[in-house]
């Protein structure tokens, strides 16, 4: 029997059956379907984050006090821990040429009020330099003044949800708002930004860094984030950073300094693990659907016992009884994985339309491995009921016994 | 030329041995024409199922064409029905999914016939069962002896020496089971053995040879007048 022939029989003997062929191809497809989908959300999710640290550009440097044994993670549990001062800021930037730019950066919560209306924001205490250091934009009026750091300044720049809810469609320029018990004006509005790592950069007001230190009264600052002026020279400038700071602290290194590689390396591998755990979720889909195949198969063969008899009768060896039913398992999980495909690559253009932000593509490896695995569970469930159509006694099965 | 030389056939039922054929001894030259009758249960299907390689004896000796067959491989008996034997039931046995063209074609295809070969023998084994404008027909599109007819020419299409029919007629109306019995009897004339297991009497009384098996034996090996 050539291949040909073997496989013009397969697919007729699959057509006899449309209802349950079609069942089982669906059951293949979600198999193969889900293992793409999912494996492409989790490589979305990566993307996602890479992208984002991405537009923070590739060339920074994050300072914050305490110390962690591990690199990557921010510290949890710091000890005593020497506060992170603006004298610090000033040291770095004195004595680390390499440093471009530099913005230390307070983070608090307050409440927010103008006129009657209040809002609970956060609000982060920096300088100018914070601008093009995380890539922000002014919408109208100006960013913060270039003072000396000490100096704080009784301004605020707000975001636009802030505006929004606080001014409505008055003009906020020039208007004073009340942070804590302080009073500020408002001298600019930032351009809508959204979500950055973590903080609705819509919903902030931004306030001189030493202001804002005496608005949380508190003795140290949340980060300090450095901008180098190459990607190239990004760990000598963290060796200088540290220390500098090492000795400004009585020699005891008691601050991290991530670069931006080491945190995106951390994300990396925490989506990744996460990518995994969803194929392998998916796999176990498959592997249902595996067990689908086998059962139809079963179905088949003790279905069409009379017509294994009249092949035996007609000449056919167990050889190519096996080969028959074996192929005709094949053509499923194949024809299935393929229609799984269809759906896992719809999905996902779906999914990257309706969220363009997530750059869901499937990964070239779980599409690989999803058909190989597919094609395989056909070869491998196919081959018990294919074995018992192969070992059918003939006057047995011709009876239809 | 088929030689069967103390031939049984037992079958263990539970803890019982059914002796199906027992002490079998027949001769069948090439181009007879045999009837093998008997009650059910004689072991008259036993028999046919061993002389189409389909069973094998238990003990005694099965000669076809001068080699033993009864000892064989299953990948080599599969071999011999496919060269030396068709087989005709008393169910059909087509494959409804198939037409009339495609089950005939079946055995070539088993046997690895080219294609264009085995369309133009498709065409000869249809015209000589007098249904080649029913070739692409398929089963529930045909009458009972169009079936069986269709059956006939996938027997003969790989031109064995030997063609065994099960009960034949046993599902047809009298008008159409003659018209089969006709053509294998035309077959038979132009030198194919023929073998049909029958209890119709007067299906059995046509034939040149007229085996009678009781409780697994011969109980009367006769010539018909």
């Amino acid at each position: 029997m050539s291949a040909v022939d073997l496989l013009r029989f397969a697919l007729g003997a699959l057509r006899g059956h449309r209802l349950r062929t079609s069942l089982t191809l669906l059951g293949m497809a979600i198999g193969v379907g889900a293992v793409i989908l999912l494996t492409a959300l989790g490589e979305g999710a990566r993307g996602y984050v890479t992208n984002e640290f991405m537009a923070l550009g590739s060339n920074l440097l994050i300072v914050l006090p305490g110390k962690t044994e591990t690199t990557g993670n921010a510290p949890i549990l710091g000890g005593t821990t020497r506060p992170l001062t603006l004298e610090d800021c000033e040291a770095i930037q004195r004595r680390v040429p390499r440093v471009r730019r530099l913005a230390p950066l307070s983070v608090g919560s307050a409440r927010v009020g103008h006129r009657d209306l209040r809002r609970e924001v956060t609000v982060l205490g920096s300088t100018p330099d914070l601008l093009p250091v995380r890539h922000l934009q002014i919408g109208i009026g100006r960013f913060l003044p270039d003072v000396e750091l000490d100096r704080g300044a009784p301004v605020a720049v707000i975001g636009r949800t802030v505006q929004g809810e606080l001014f409505g469609t008055e003009n906020p320029l020039g208007q004073a708002i009340r942070i804590g018990d302080w009073r500020f004006r408002v001298i600019g509005v930032m351009a809508a930004k959204g979500q950055s790592l973590g903080i609705n950069m819509d919903d902030v007001v931004i306030v001189p860094v030493s202001s804002a230190l005496r608005l949380f009264n508190q003795p140290s600052l949340f980060r300090i984030l450095i901008e180098v002026g190459a990607h190239s020279e990004i760990d000598a400038a963290r060796r200088d950073v540290m220390r500098v700071l090492r000795e400004r602290h009585d020699n005891e290194e008691d601050v991290t300094v991530l670069t931006q590689d080491s945190v995106l390396g951390a994300f990396n591998r925490i989506l990744g693990a996460l990518t995994l755990a969803l194929a392998g979720i998916a796999a176990i889909s498959l592997s249902v659907a595996g067990i689908g195949i086998m059962n139809v198969m079963l179905v088949s063969v003790s279905e069409r016992t009379p017509e294994i008899g009249l092949l035996k009768a007609l000449g056919a060896p167990p050889r190519q009884i096996l080969k028959t039913f074996l192929i005709e398992a094949i053509l499923l999980s194949a024809v299935g994985g393929l229609l799984g495909l269809l759906i896992g690559y719809a999905g996902s253009a779906v999914l990257a339309q309706a969220f363009p932000a997530l750059p869901a593509h499937p990964p070239g490896w779980a599409v690989t491995a999803a058909l190989l695995v597919s094609l395989a569970a056909g070869a491998l469930f196919g081959v018990l009921p294919a074995r018992r159509a192969a070992r059918l006694y003939p006057v047995v099965a011709l009876a239809g016994r | 030329m088929i030689e069967l030389q103390g031939l049984s056939r037992h079958f263990e039922v539970g803890d019982q041995i059914v002796r199906a054929l027992q002490d079998i001894h027949l001769e069948i030259p090439d181009g007879d024409y045999l009837a093998l009758m008997g009650p059910s249960g004689s072991g008259k299907s036993t028999l046919l199922h061993i002389l189409g390689c389909l069973d094998r004896p238990t003990s005694g000796r099965y000669v076809l064409d001068g080699r033993e067959v009864g000892s064989l491989p299953e990948d080599e008996l599969a071999e011999v029905r496919s060269r030396k034997i068709g087989f005709v039931f008393q169910f059909f046995h087509l494959i409804p999914r198939l037409t009339a063209a495609e089950n005939v074609e079946l055995p070539m295809i088993i046997a690895g016939v080219r294609p264009a070969e085995r369309r133009e023998r498709v065409e000869t084994s249809l015209r000589a069962v007098g249904l080649t404008d029913r070739a692409a027909h398929r089963p529930d599109q045909l009458s009972g002896g169009q079936r069986q007819r269709v059956a006939i020419a996938r027997a003969t299409v790989m031109g064995p020496s030997i063609l065994l029919a099960d009960e034949p007629t046993g599902n047809l109306d009298r008008a159409s089971g003659f018209e089969v019995i006709e053509l294998i009897e035309k077959m038979n004339r132009e030198g194919l053995t023929l073998v049909v297991v029958t209890h119709d009497p007067e299906v059995g009384q046509r034939a040149r040879h007229i085996l009678k098996i009781v409780d697994g034996r011969i109980s009367s090996d006769g010539r018909a007048a």
